[in-house]
């Protein structure tokens, strides 16, 4: 038996893609959310465009599902679910960085937490399970701009919120931001969503690639950050470790 | 070459897991696979032995792959196991003569009813620590005697053997029929109604009592020691711990003092307190058996409350109704409505376990209007599992003359934040869950740790132990007084199901 066949893997991806949100998105954001490139999103979408399970809008461009998908209904992985299949992983990063960790996923222009494990050092904290956080100012909500179009499509009315003067504001900065984020894979927030808070954060990808929630620690500035004020690499390795430890179990073989 | 990890095998009795954990007692690596649950008979449950061999020879090599390291960078593997699950194989061979027959079956209902009519049935309770139901390996083992040709002359003969899972397990790694180690553990055997708690070995008055011969048994040992070395699998390897799920988890929550207690929730879930060196009688419908056994060191006892069906009314939900796709939806579902809507679901499966030991109660929905949705069913689902928990610690509470004031919980369901609040709400008490959700593997990891010093001793697995969740009440007294009120009304149109006659021999 031949194993698994990466373009269907990325097909389906693309169609999970579609399937959440307003459902239409140009060739670059379908490209930058799934980290493919260009022509490898086209040769894809022109695949399923021709079986018919995505059309093109002739005037904007933009691809969304075929009606000959449209019955199968919209579905991602259930956060209760996402919960479940990376408890151990988040535990695991808890222990070894000493830090608090939140899994989040994208909620109408928020984050919502859909996992919080404590700091490890026995102290009174409450769950957060549930709760909403900017996405513009956190690592979290950053991960998730770089590689949810439909978060991104969602903050794209109304002014970000100021928090700090390091809140990132401006949709230039912003965009020069989330390009670092998508280079590098992971995201940071240092003193933005409040003085002396800093998170970092990396993504969690379900089959093909997509992007289904990030996980993060976050912590006090002067432990995740070194002097210089960047995050701590043996952090960020953490991070990213424990990120690709989830996506593996499900199902993202590239990462 | 340094020895950086340890390995533990949990075998539940909906899959097996593999775990690599480093010396801060942190997760590494993690393998699983799910094994096929067969129900050929109303009551029957099985597993097929050599699928779980077969799942463990898959996954152990894969749990030392992801890690990338080889079988010398561990220093040795404990194994935890679903308890009570029987297993008979040829010595010869390697092969089971039967399926192996889980904990939640009851085809011994008649055999358990016959055998507790005896004048001397009173020898069971007082030597083994538990009352006689089919939840209990020697009963399967009888029956089994009794309904496979020619079995009985040839496990007298000793060409048969008896073990549960990690006895099945142990004596694979360790050879098979090539020279292959026949042990069990402390903890393992004090739930077979064969192992006379004090003495910690095989009692002959039980032995006689059941009918079941001495040859086919497994040496009792340490749960703690070291019991060979892996040829297959993990060549190289030292075999160090085994303990029962349950007492795995007792011991990986660090429960190490007496009146220490933790509630592992997976398929069952029970609730284990640290009673010390002496073995506690319950007044209450507990268990009393072996916590666990460190080396040459005196045996450790606990009082269990058992409950036979939490998680497994979840999967019951998933794979025979359909009305989920994965277990945790059933919290999603459970969340689009407020309430309960006035039904209960009492999944007496298996009959009730603690604290009723109810054999022929069977499961009920009551309730029922035309009011109630697939969410409401889900919230009865989940709530099922609180009113069970409240009712096992109501029962410890009383046994043990003084209240729980947190509750300790790890297993499958803490994943469930909308089913830990309920039970902190039931209970009254915060719930608190440790850094390692996977305390079972943690727990054989650490007896296996310890028995080839790996780690030095108890106290340096304590300050392991961190909080990594916790859920505070917050539910009314008077709404909480009237929802336990209703559960056990519900419970009581439980009771007194199946008739005597109607139970299989
Ligand atoms: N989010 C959830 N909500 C409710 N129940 C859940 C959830 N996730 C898992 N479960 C249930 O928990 C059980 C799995 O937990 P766990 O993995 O600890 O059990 P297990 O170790 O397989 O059990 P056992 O050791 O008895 O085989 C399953 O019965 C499943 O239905
Ligand atoms: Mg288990």
């Amino acid at each position: 038996m031949p194993g698994p066949v990466q373009s269907i893997e990325r097909a389906a991806a693309i169609l999970r893609l579609l399937a959440q949100g307003s459902g239409r998105l140009g060739l670059t954001e379908i490209a930058n959310s799934l980290g493919l490139a260009r022509g490898t999103a086209h040769g894809i979408l022109r695949t399923l465009q021709l079986v018919g399970f995505v059309e093109q809008d002739k005037a904007t461009g933009k691809y969304q599902l075929g009606a000959a998908l449209l019955h199968l209904g919209t579905s991602y992985l259930d956060v209760n679910e996402l919960r479940s299949r990376a408890i151990n992983w988040a535990d695991a990063l808890a222990a070894r960085s000493g830090e608090a960790v939140r899994i989040g996923t994208h909620l109408q222009g928020r984050v919502l937490v859909v996992h919080h494990v404590f700091r490890p050092d026995d102290s009174l904290q409450t769950l957060d399970v549930g709760m909403l956080l900017p996405l513009h100012a956190t690592a979290i909500g950053k991960v998730l701009l770089a590689y949810d179009a439909n978060a991104a499509a969602a903050v794209q009315e109304g002014e970000p919120e100021r928090f700090t003067r390091r809140t990132v504001r401006t949709r230039k900065e912003m965009s020069r931001v989330l390009a670092t984020v998508r280079e590098h894979g992971w995201a940071s927030d240092v003193d933005e969503a409040g003085p002396g808070e800093a998170g970092v954060a990396a993504p969690i990808r379900g089959y093909g690639g997509l992007v289904v929630g990030a996980m993060g620690i976050s912590g006090a500035t002067e432990r995740i950050c070194d002097p210089g004020g960047r995050p701590r690499p043996e952090l960020v390795g953490y991070v990213r470790d424990a990120a690709r430890a989830v996506s593996r179990d499900l199902g993202a073989a590239r990462w | 070459m340094t020895q950086r990890y340890v390995m533990s095998i949990d075998q539940g009795t909906t899959s097996t897991r593999c775990i690599l954990f480093d010396w801060r007692g942190r997760l590494v690596s993690v393998t699983q696979r799910e094994h096929r649950q067969r129900f050929p008979r109303p009551g029957w449950v099985e597993h097929d032995p050599v699928e779980i061999w077969r799942n463990l020879e898959r996954i152990a090599p894969e749990a030392l792959a992801h890690a990338g390291v080889g079988p010398g960078e561990v220093a040795a593997v404990g194994i935890a196991n679903q308890r009570e699950t029987t297993v008979l194989w040829d010595r010869r061979t390697g092969v089971p003569v039967a399926p192996a027959v889980v904990w939640q079956d009851t085809r011994t209902a008649a055999l358990v009813e016959e055998l507790s009519r005896r004048p001397d049935a009173h020898v069971v309770r007082e030597r083994c620590g538990l009352p006689l139901a089919t939840y209990f390996s020697a009963p399967t083992v009888r029956w089994l005697l009794d309904h496979v040709d020619g079995l009985r002359e040839r496990a007298e003969r000793g060409e048969v053997l008896f073990g549960t899972m990690e006895s099945w397990l142990i004596w694979n790694l360790t050879g098979g029929p090539d020279g292959g180690v026949h042990v069990t553990d402390v903890t393992n055997a004090s739930r077979t109604l064969l192992m006379n708690l004090r003495d910690l070995d095989w009692d002959p008055v039980l032995l006689d009592f059941f009918g079941v011969p001495r040859a086919m048994l497994p040496r009792i040992r340490p749960s703690s020691q070291t019991y060979g070395t892996a040829k297959r699998v993990l060549p190289g390897v030292r075999i160090s711990a085994a303990l029962g799920d349950q007492q795995a988890a007792l011991f990986g929550q660090t429960c190490f003092r007496r009146g220490e207690a933790k509630c592992t929730y997976g398929t069952g879930a029970f609730l284990l307190l640290n009673t010390g060196a002496e073995p506690v009688a319950s007044t209450h419908g507990l268990l009393t058996t072996v916590g666990y056994q460190i080396g040459d060191q005196p045996a450790v006892y606990a009082l269990e409350g058992s409950i036979a069906v939490t998680g497994a009314l979840v999967q019951w939900f998933r794979d025979q109704l359909g009305i989920i796709s994965t277990a945790p939806e059933i919290e999603t579902l459970a969340r689009t409505v407020d309430d309960n809507g006035g039904c209960y679901i009492v999944p007496a499966f298996s009959g009730l376990f603690a604290p009723h030991w109810r054999s022929e109660a069977r499961g009920v929905i009551v309730g029922l209007t035309s009011y109630i949705t697939k969410g409401h069913l889900a919230r009865a689902v989940l709530e099922a599992t609180g009113w069970q928990t409240r009712e096992v610690v109501d029962a410890m509470n009383a046994d043990a003359g003084i209240a729980l004031t947190t509750l300790k919980v790890d297993g499958g369901m803490t994943s469930d934040n909308l089913l830990m609040q309920f039970i902190a709400d039931v209970l009254d008490v915060p719930v608190v869950r440790p850094m390692v959700a996977e305390t079972v593997s943690l727990g054989a990891a650490y007896a296996a740790g310890l028995a080839v010093g790996y780690w030095p001793d108890l106290e340096g697995l304590r300050r392991n132990w961190h909080r990594a969740a916790q859920w505070t009440p917050a539910m009314d007294r008077k709404r909480r007084e009237e929802e336990y009120d209703n559960w056990r009304r519900a419970v009581e149109r439980a009771f007194d199901w199946v008739r005597p006659a109607a139970g299989s021999s």
